[in-house]
């Protein structure tokens, strides 16, 4: 079964193209890493596929079955920067945020749902932080945060838009535990990712982007020289540094 | 008497501004506020016009479209690429213009001047009363009590919904959130609390009333429901404390309630603990001077 499957998908704003003829297809239970510069559409593949954008078109399937929220099939972390942390709530509140798609409209959290909520937030360690409001917290703890919700949709596939940028080690170690255990526990995970030198540790899927697509596959198959300057057209600097590092590990 | 149903109008439009002004700050759209308690005049006027009365539900019908127009029209200059502080601008200087030129072509000896709408006359509120139910209190807290109610049950119902699609509009939509539906009605609903609250208090005091308090418990308060408990509180003091000390200097009572907003805000700005200026300029001085000694 394919986790993901896109035909034909492209957008554009107003007269720009930013994607252009994405065909998709992942199996289920992969770990894959969305690769490209800056400008390719990571973020606006991502946000397609969730039926966010009004001038798409094409198709797009999410297990076998077109988009739809009513199934919390699907888990979101939007990009960190995209909301204002001087809201004034606190952590377990956001966490409890990723349960309102089960609970439905009108009705209010129950006693279960804050339960769930609360181990989520210590699934990344954030326990100790339930009551601290959210403008408080470093960036990384922030990132956990918004890490914890999607957690709390108990979701199958999962969409993560940057969630290595600006976070600290500690935090970017806990964050890969938890994607390696959600792989490990058969769910799929699609991850921007803007860091090539450790692209190929974290995943064992990749889509290399740039407008469209320049390769998909397994890592071992797609994250080669040839494919990366294709995507980044020429202008890689990073790739003897990444191969370096690799032969380290 | 005359006294108790002025004081009770001023803390009804404190308690139904300070309700609704929280989301209005939360979602960095104050300014909104300002548009429409402009451009209802407008919808008044229209409404006027059509049905040749001034009963209270045609002008709370009438203010509710032209609400709902001014935030539409703003959305879509929004997305026409202009900036929304400009979109509002434009829009509501528009709409309030056409509003004044219907009135003084088509509603000239009606009781609908321009000073009215912007300054409002609460001291007149207990002699313009309607009977309901048998039971007889003032037009004004007639229709400040049914729209406290929806403000009320609106927050009942879509509280979670209203909170997360304010937060993370982008998280909302992805988990199926109706957030323009919502961005709708809660703009509705600005718009009933200003037609209810301005016939009373004026366009003026309206849009003090639903930034100030709010404005002041963002401050105060680190969760949205201690926000809308803040709010609503520094809006019935502003509304008692204003109205008492206007009888004391014998000046405007909207005016004055007005003023205490201001005064509010500004002693909570200066005296908070912790956070307020006073306080974390005496910390930095404090520093400053540990500082100095440290290096000396």
């Amino acid at each position: 079964m394919n986790a993901l499957q896109v035909k034909n998908l492209s957008v554009a704003y107003e007269e720009k193209v930013v994607l252009k003829n994405v065909n998709l297809a992942i199996p289920v239970g992969r770990l894959t890493g969305i690769i490209g510069p800056n400008g390719a559409g990571k973020s606006t593949l991502i946000k397609a596929i969730l039926n966010q954008l009004p001038n798409k078109s094409g198709a797009v399937h999410i297990l076998e079955r077109p988009l739809n929220s009513k199934d919390h099939t699907v888990g979101y972390v939007p990009q960190r920067n995209a909301v204002d942390w001087d809201f004034p709530t606190n952590a377990l509140d956001v966490v409890l945020m990723g349960r309102y798609g089960h609970i439905g409209m009108i009705k209010k959290p129950s006693t279960k749902d804050k339960q769930i909520a609360m181990d989520c937030l210590k699934n990344v360690g954030m326990e100790t932080f339930a009551d601290r409001s959210i403008g408080q917290l470093s960036g990384g703890q922030q990132q956990r945060v918004f890490l914890a919700r999607a957690l709390a949709q108990e979701a199958e596939v999962y969409f993560m838009d940057e969630p290595f940028v600006g976070v600290d080690a500690a935090t970017e170690r806990t964050i890969i535990a938890i994607l390696k255990d959600l792989k490990a526990k058969g769910k799929s995970v699609f991850v921007v990712h803007h860091d090539l030198q450790t692209a190929s540790d974290y995943f064992d899927w990749m889509i290399l982007l740039n407008q469209t697509i320049t390769a998909s596959g397994p890592t071992e198959l797609t994250f080669t020289e040839d494919n990366l300057q294709e995507a980044y057209g020429g202008k890689l600097f990073f790739m003897d540094q990444a191969k370096s590092n690799k032969t380290f590990n | 008497m005359n006294e108790f149903w002025v004081l009770l109008t001023g803390s009804l439009v404190g308690i139904t501004c300070g309700l609704t002004g929280v989301f209005l700050i939360l979602r960095k759209t104050a300014m909104i506020a300002d548009a429409i308690s402009h451009t209802v005049l407008f919808g008044i006027v229209v409404a006027f016009m059509i049905t040749q009365s001034l009963s209270g539900y045609w002008m709370l019908i009438g203010a509710a479209i032209a609400g709902l127009l001014t935030t539409f029209l703003v959305q879509v200059l929004q997305s026409g690429g202009l900036q929304e502080d400009a979109a509002i601008g434009v829009v509501f200087t528009s709409l309030f213009a056409l509003g004044v030129l219907f009135i003084t072509l088509f509603a000239g000896n009606v009781h609908l001047d321009v000073e009215h709408v912007l300054m409002g006359e609460i001291a007149f509120v207990p002699w313009d009363t309607w009977d309901v139910f048998g039971f007889s209190m003032p037009k004004a807290v007639w229709m400040l009590l049914f729209v406290l109610l929806l403000n009320v049950l609106f927050l009942v119902f879509f509280y979670k919904e209203i909170k997360l699609s304010t937060f993370d509009p982008v998280f909302a939509l992805s988990i199926g959130l109706p957030i323009l539906a919502m961005h709708y009605s809660y703009m509705t609903l600005v718009s009933l609390t200003t037609v209810a609250a301005f016939d009373s208090v004026g366009a003026v005091l309206v849009v003090a009333m639903l930034i100030g308090p709010a404005a002041t418990a963002y401050l105060m308060s680190k969760s949205v429901s201690g926000m809308i408990v803040w709010s609503m509180t520094f809006g019935v003091t502003a509304a008692i404390t204003g109205y008492y000390l206007a009888k004391l200097w014998n000046t405007s009572i909207a005016g004055m309630m007005a003023a205490m907003i201001g005064v509010i805000f500004m002693l909570v700005f200066l005296f908070k603990p912790h956070d307020g200026w006073i306080w974390k300029t005496f910390k930095r001085m404090k520093l400053q001077k540990t500082n100095i000694q440290a290096n000396s």
